[in-house]
């Protein structure tokens, strides 16, 4: 793994009126790697990712990508730049086939210009290259799924398309929030094959998530947030092995603190 | 529901000829070509012979003005079921088309020929830079920043005096007959109709049903979409800068009453009556509420009472629209099923 910092976020801070949903949180993302963002609900995460992605306007703090400053910039610039993000509450076109969801994204600024195909023509080209993402995100070619309206799609192929929706745009980070949420386990069974095959591609993943066992299959480090804040950050096994982590998940393990 | 022989639902299903004729094989027979010509002939030879059908005179006049009616209500659909933007502002694109015309005429003394054009694209151009302000704004939000926008005007026109103050701008020139005048606008209607619906089931099309559907998604795609949304907005108000410039070289007359809210609000009526998201659709609900409207003067000042009856009566029994209705029979048959 190269240790090269593609994606750095320097002392974030975010307030939402009185509630401070992210106080000087700091990390840095290296290129090729899988970086996993866990912490108890409301601590945060979501809000970190909006930050980055431009959904949300940081109080305080700067983030980079590639020394470039991207702080503040409006989120189609960033997704143009090639820094990505799917939505935990997913959000496809749900009056659209499940293919043609990908055009959209196939028609922006930047898959025309990094795309590599033309797109457009006359027999549809932007349809079959469609097809060609989804089948490559574990959609069935042959089979009718692709073409159903989107809101006759179940999560687990939401999941997919959303994460299909980033790779249409031949992305450099895609920013995964909980991906594996709302799946069964023989669904993620599935989904950890395409992750681990999107981190040979070269595309850098951030991947916020509930369900610590998958992803610690998966994730090259871990940065643990609570409260906003940052606890601790490392390879999985020393981050579970933290106190302050376990205190933060489970409660204090001390159960003789209470009694 | 229940019925005799048990629990049953009703099951749609899509014709087989309707199936087939989806592809590139509905050349194959005459039977399927016919079934994707006739609707569309219907309308074509329906619209074009209908000023050839009307000797009335006070008729041929509506029948101008409900050809207005029509690109309004068509405007109003692609702008609220293709982009989201509920757009209350038809009277001021109207107005702005019609102001812009009748000055084009009187000052520089271009024909109609020239002066439409001009009216629909510079009127365009000077509705999206008014509305860019309001861009970002979304729902019930935007509809009611768009609806200040005729009722502002009208009043500064009236209170500063200018552009010919309530007296309007008269002198304006006519058409050569009246000939010139529909078929002209029919056609134009028929066309930007079959133009919008190619433009919205095109992949730039998508982006806009995708702004409708989901914002943040198409601006996580790396899309501008107030660019998306002024370029929708230019082409709606186009339409409506269009209708304008026609109402005032029919009137010969351009005033404040061109800013009225009958050309918010008519246009959402025959949307609703005609089937939103269907294009076609408005078009036809503005072919039956003109007339009616016309036809109901007869009762003096109970005209709106009998009209809000029969608008009530759209809306209660056919809620999704006649083209909707008329669509889903055509392409569909029905069968009740045991559950």
């Amino acid at each position: 793994m190269t240790s090269e910092t593609i994606l750095e976020v320097k002392e974030i801070s975010k307030a939402f009126g009185g509630i401070q949903a992210l106080s000087n949180v700091s990390f840095r993302l290296h290129q090729g790697e899988i970086l996993g963002i866990i912490g108890p609900n409301g601590s945060g995460k979501t809000t970190l990712i909006n930050c980055i992605t431009g959904f949300v306007h940081t109080s305080s703090g700067k983030v980079f990508f590639k020394q470039k400053d991207i702080t503040g910039q409006p989120p189609h610039k960033i997704a143009h730049l090639g820094v990505t993000r799917t939505f935990q509450v997913m959000r496809p076109y749900y009056s659209l086939p499940a293919y043609k969801n990908l055009i959209i994204p196939l028609f922006s600024p930047r898959a025309r210009k990094y795309g590599g195909w033309r797109g457009g023509g006359k027999l549809g080209d932007r349809n079959t290259v469609c097809i060609d993402i989804l089948e490559e995100i574990g959609f069935e070619r042959d089979s009718f799924v692709p073409y159903k309206l989107a809101s006759a799609l179940p999560t687990g192929y939401l999941k997919r398309l959303e994460l299909a929706r980033c790779l249409a745009l031949k992305p450099e980070v895609i920013l995964c929030d909980e991906v594996f949420s709302g799946l069964s386990a023989s669904e993620i069974a599935s989904m950890i094959p395409l992750i681990e095959r999107l981190q040979m591609e070269g595309i850098t993943l951030v991947m916020i998530e509930h369900r610590l066992k998958e992803l610690f299959r998966v994730a090259d480090r871990v940065v643990v947030l609570n409260f906003g804040q940052k606890l601790t950050e490392g390879i999985p096994e020393a981050v579970m092995e933290d106190e302050r982590v376990k205190e933060a998940y489970l409660g204090s393990e001390d159960l003789s603190d209470y009694v | 529901m229940t019925l005799k022989g048990g629990d049953v639902r009703q099951e749609r299903i899509d014709r087989g000829i309707k199936v087939r004729t989806g592809g590139i094989y509905a050349v194959s027979s005459w039977k399927e070509i016919g079934y994707l010509l006739i609707p569309r002939l219907v309308l074509i030879v329906g619209l074009l012979i209908l000023p050839l059908a009307v000797t009335n005179l006070y008729w041929q006049r509506v029948i101008s003005i409900v050809g207005i009616y029509a690109l309004l209500s068509l405007s109003f659909d692609f702008l609220t079921h293709f982009v989201g933007l509920v757009s209350l502002g038809g009277a001021f694109y109207v107005g702005v088309g019609g102001y812009m015309a009748a000055i084009l005429n009187t000052k520089l003394g271009l024909s109609p020929l020239f002066t439409i054009p001009m009216a629909a694209l510079g009127g365009a151009a000077i509705c999206t830079l008014f509305l860019l302000p309001c861009l970002p704004l979304r729902g019930v939000y935007f509809s009611i920043v768009t609806l200040m926008y005729p009722l502002i005007t009208a009043r500064i026109i009236e209170a500063l005096n200018i552009l010919g103050g309530t007296d309007g701008i008269v002198g304006v020139a006519s058409f050569p007959n009246r000939w010139v005048e529909q078929y002209s606008l029919f056609g134009l209607l028929l066309l930007i109709l079959f133009g919008l619906r190619r433009l919205v089931n095109k992949d730039i099309g998508l982006v806009f049903r995708g702004i409708k559907d989901n914002d943040q998604a198409v601006k996580a795609s790396g899309i501008n979409i107030t660019h998306y949304k002024a370029a929708a907005v230019f082409i709606s108000s186009g339409m409506g800068c269009l209708g304008g410039a026609y109402l005032v070289h029919i009137y010969m007359w351009s005033g404040i009453s061109q800013l009225a809210l009958d050309f918010s609000i008519i246009p959402i009526a025959s949307t609703v009556i005609g089937g939103g998201g269907t294009l076609v659709g408005p078009v036809l609900g503005a072919f039956i509420l003109v007339p009616i409207s016309e036809l109901l003067r007869a009762f003096g000042t109970l005209r709106i009472v009998f009209y809000s009856l029969i608008l009530m009566a759209f809306i209660i029994f056919r809620s999704e629209g006649l083209m909707v209705y008329a669509q889903r029979k055509y392409h569909q048959f029905e069968r009740w099923v045991k559950v």
